[in-house]
């Protein structure tokens, strides 16, 4: 604990045009903490089984007071962390702090972004409405062409042949406890490692140059001010657009018109769409699944990336690459939510 | 000598198997053209042929001579085409026979001809008049259907145009002077719309009030009869009301018809009780009893109507806030139901029986209206919650910002170098 | 690094009025920000955990009274989620319920004791005993539901 104490009172964070781009990782981790709060109280009434999981959302919405605060609390703050979770990895790109000492930091990152997408993920089905029963399909089925360990995978994520009641148990498993176990120990020891490395300072700053601000108490002040921000906007979100409850999940039902899946999954989804369904001898989502594991991987190693190259040319690369990936990104995006 | 007696009797062995399955009819018709070959073309279709049933059961004749003077021998049986006046008693004798029909279909009727006989077209029919309908004006000749396939000329969607061939040419009912308005007239209905917009088949056709065989008007007194086989409850009241012995065969009157007309049966409303195209003003005058009653009547349900549209559109205006408004909806439905209610008590004609519906539905459209209200208050009281909450939060970043301020200013905890 | 009192010990800037009275004004500003919006937090937080008195979340299950409230061969209209049931108790032991929306024109049945069937006051439909369309427009069964008894209650549940 004194050690703890020492280390906040030494710690320093780098003053130059990019400060503003630290606050992400603590905008993640507070959103992060405001999910577990909000989840651990929406467990005290949620029932994970296709009979009741819609009822007792809709309960909780209508009869809890204050339930629906909760739960949109919960549903909005889920889109805000991933979002906040991709700027803040793009930030570490375009600011180059993957760069050694910090590739370890780096990976658990990555490994941190795919956790919360799980987290989207599989808390999407728990309302068992008719989109987040007819979105998991969709994504499930997407899993379960990857090649080779596809359906393999895809039985392991539905708990059976189709999306239905193990499905849904299952996925209550991995959001409440095996992601939140990984997530916890994870993020432990992505923090220590930024603690230990301290803060990166941008190639185009120099590192003995520049001013330092001390984290505590100044920097502590103005993160706080940026938390309570986040704060008074997902009130606002919650307050003025309630999340909806839906229509009760009916497998029998045709998918509602227009299904896809949440925004963070869209630019993925569309790119499957846009592939055309056979490449020469291969089948297109093949080739499309193959190709994001591709990009996956690679971006993983990225602080391992162009070490032939000097420290300038690496970083062009690299800061060239990340904006052809946030303009895909973004582009696709949009257009998956319009097609 | 031999070989050419062997192929001899082969061939006639020959002939004989395949004689059973021969329809020399259909093989030398569809040869021909025009008329004589549209029968052998439209045969397949017929519900007759898939019971085995052929040309000879009704024409008679030989199906298996490939000669004509044999096929279609008079003096074998052989009937040609049959005179219109004897149509009917030709379907009917296997359609009128028990046992019979019982080989095909053993629920089918068997009265159909007994009934026409009483109907006028029969009687028409029986006294020479080969103009009126018989059995294959209906439902057509050679490729006849079943009434439930949606091909068939008297099936429910389609008998009304199939009545209409003849009773909506004013040429063919001139000589009878009967009017020809009558499709025309169901067109308008509600009970077309219920039949060819909405898809329910339960909804009646010309042959529901007046019969398929036995055609012939409804008798005057029976009208609220024949509504009543479905608006059971509206036929209950009104024949126990003071109406009914007013609009009796006795007095030329015509029950249910007389407001709600025989064939334009339209949506009703409480325009019809008071105001310009009102049917009770035809008969009573406005400062009348029975005036006052249409108008009285008029003013509950027109009351209890816009109360619940205004209960209505304050309940779901909060739904759409993300309110939780399902309850008041269900009771919304309960007070609907008692302003059908209320329109079937009209037709006692006594306002004593209307008013219990329309109080109970009053005070349903009151209690969703507050309701309602109350969510939008509580969504206003959120909105409060929530504003408040902001305005904490930004004075604690104020206040944050000017700490920090005040600290930065003294200068003591910003450090040049690490 | 203080914020209550405006002394620090470190440096010679403090002690004058102005400067303190602006120093105490700004704790108390972000002392009653803080406890404000912290309460605003905690208050949403604390009613939440407060269990709410109508415990039962599902609209799989409603009670429908007790078994004495009805006799043998009557029935009655209860709400079912948002839509209207028929409990009907056709003898002593025997309790049967369905939807009771009418299937043809949706308006709510009735049980009539005389023909011991279901029947719509609209247009006349009648359904027997297990649902099934007997007479008139109705174009499908009434749905049914489960009824069990828990000693004198009686409970109505959709059917798995």
């Amino acid at each position: 604990m004194s050690g703890v104490i020492e280390l906040l009172e030494h710690k320093t964070v780098p003053v130059h045009s990019a400060t503003r781009w630290y606050y992400f990782g603590g905008i993640t981790l507070f959103l992060f903490a405001i999910q577990v709060i909000t989840g651990i109280l929406l467990l005290l009434y949620y029932r994970p089984t296709v009979a009741e999981a819609f009822e007792s959302v809709r309960f909780i919405m209508t009869r809890v007071e204050f339930g629906w605060l909760i739960r949109s609390i919960h549903s909005w703050s889920a889109n805000l962390l991933i979002f906040a979770a991709f700027v803040h990895m793009f930030s570490v790109v375009f600011t180059h702090a993957y760069r050694k000492p910090r590739e370890l930091t780096w990976l658990s990152g990555i490994v941190l972004l795919g956790l919360m997408l799980g987290f989207g993920f599989s808390g999407y089905l728990l309302p068992w409405n008719q989109i987040s029963y007819f979105a998991t399909k969709v994504g499930t089925d997407v899993a379960a062409s990857a090649p080779l360990v596809g359906p393999a995978m895809g039985r392991f994520l539905r708990g059976g042949d189709d999306v239905g009641a193990a499905t849904l148990t299952r996925f209550f498993a991995f959001h409440v406890m095996i992601l939140p176990i990984i997530t916890a120990g994870l993020v432990m020891f992505h923090i220590l490692l930024v603690q230990k490395n301290g803060m990166s300072t941008p190639p185009w700053v120099s590192p003995s140059g520049v001013r330092q601000m001390r984290f505590f108490p100044n920097f502590f002040l103005r993160e706080l001010m940026v938390w309570y921000f986040a704060l008074a906007i997902l009130g606002v979100l919650a307050a003025v657009f309630p999340w909806e409850l839906g229509d009760k999940a009916d497998p029998f039902a045709s998918a509602p018109k227009g299904i896809r899946p949440e925004w963070y999954f869209l630019a993925q989804f569309y790119t499957l769409k846009l592939v055309p369904s056979h490449v020469w001898i291969f089948e297109g989502e093949l080739l499309g699944i193959l190709g994001f594991g591709l990009l996956a991987g690679s971006w993983a190693v990225l602080p391992f990336w162009g070490m032939d190259r000097t420290g300038a040319a690496r970083t062009r690369l690299v800061t060239g690459v990340g904006v052809v990936l946030v303009a895909y990104l973004a582009t696709f995006t949009v257009l998956g939510y319009y097609k | 000598m031999r070989a050419p007696a062997i192929v001899f009797l082969l061939a006639s062995i020959g002939l004989f198997a395949q004689g059973t399955a021969k329809n020399t009819c259909v093989d030398c018709h569809a040869a021909l053209d025009g008329d004589t070959q549209r029968p052998a073309l439209l045969i397949k279709n017929d519900v007759h042929t898939a019971s085995g049933l052929t040309c000879v059961d009704c024409h008679g004749g030989n199906r298996n001579a490939e000669d004509p003077s044999e096929a279609m021998d008079r003096a074998k049986g052989f009937i040609g085409k049959p005179a219109r006046t004897a149509i009917p008693k030709l379907c009917a004798r296997c359609h009128s026979s028990p046992d019979f029909m019982r080989k095909f279909r053993p629920q089918q009727r068997v009265d159909q001809f007994e009934l026409y006989q009483t109907s006028v077209h029969g009687k028409r029919l029986a006294s020479g008049d080969d103009t009126v309908a018989t059995c294959i004006d209906c439902h057509s000749v050679h490729d006849i259907r079943a009434v439930k396939d949606g091909m068939s000329p008297v099936h429910p969607l389609r008998l009304p145009e199939t009545c209409g061939r003849c009773h909506a040419d004013q040429h063919k009912m001139a000589k009878y002077g009967i009017p020809t308005n009558q499709l025309a007239d169901y067109r308008t209905s509600v009970h077309w719309n219920a039949l060819k917009i909405r898809g329910d088949l339960s909804a009646p056709n010309c042959a529901s009030c007046h019969g398929n065989h036995g055609a012939k008007p409804p008798q005057v007194d029976s009208i609220a009869a024949v509504c009543g086989s479905c608006h059971v409850l509206f036929a209950q009241l009104y024949t126990k009301s003071v109406h009914e012995p007013i609009f009796s065969a006795a007095s030329g009157g015509g029950g249910c018809i007389v407001c709600h007309s025989n064939h334009a049966i339209h949506q009703p409303s409480t325009a019809m009780l008071v105001g310009p195209k009102a049917v009770c003003s035809q008969c009573h005058e406005a400062e009348t009893p029975g005036g006052q009653v249409a108008a009285q009547m008029a003013k509950w349900i027109d009351g209890l109507d816009s109360a619940l549209k205004h209960s209505e559109a304050v309940v779901t205006s909060a739904d759409k806030y993300g309110m939780e408004v399902s309850e008041a909806q269900v009771r919304l439905g309960d007070g609907r139901e008692n302003l059908v209610k209320a329109r079937l008590a009209l037709h006692s004609f006594q306002p004593a029986e209307m008013r219990k519906p329309i109080e109970a539905g009053m005070a349903i459209a009151n209690e969703t209206l507050r309701a309602g209200q109350d969510a939008l208050h509580e969504k206003d009281v959120r909105r409060m919650g929530l504003a408040a909450s902001v305005v904490f939060i930004g004075i604690t970043i104020l206040a944050i910002w000017a700490l920090i301020r005040r600290i930065e200013s003294r200068g003591v905890s910003t450090q040049d170098h690490i | 690094m203080e914020l209550n009192d405006g002394s620090t010990g470190c440096c010679g800037e403090c002690g004058s009025p102005p400067q303190q009275t602006r120093r105490s004004a700004l704790s108390w500003l972000l002392g009653a920000g803080v406890s404000a919006s912290l309460a605003s937090f905690f208050y949403p937080v604390l009613r939440f955990l407060n269990p709410p008195h109508v415990t039962e979340a599902a609209v799989n299950e409603v009670a429908a009274g007790k078994v004495q409230d009805l006799k043998p061969n009557s029935g009655k209209i209860i709400k079912f989620g948002n839509k209207p049931a028929l409990l009907v108790r056709v003898s002593e032991t025997e309790f049967k319920a369905f939807s009771a929306v009418c299937t043809h024109l949706n308006c709510t049945v009735q049980y009539q004791d005389s023909t011991r069937q279901i029947w719509c006051a609209c247009h006349n439909g009648t359904y027997d005993m297990n649902g099934r369309v007997v007479s008139g427009p109705p174009p499908n069964p009434l749905e049914e539901f489960a009824v069990l008894l828990r000693g004198d209650d009686v409970v109505i549940s959709r059917r798995a």
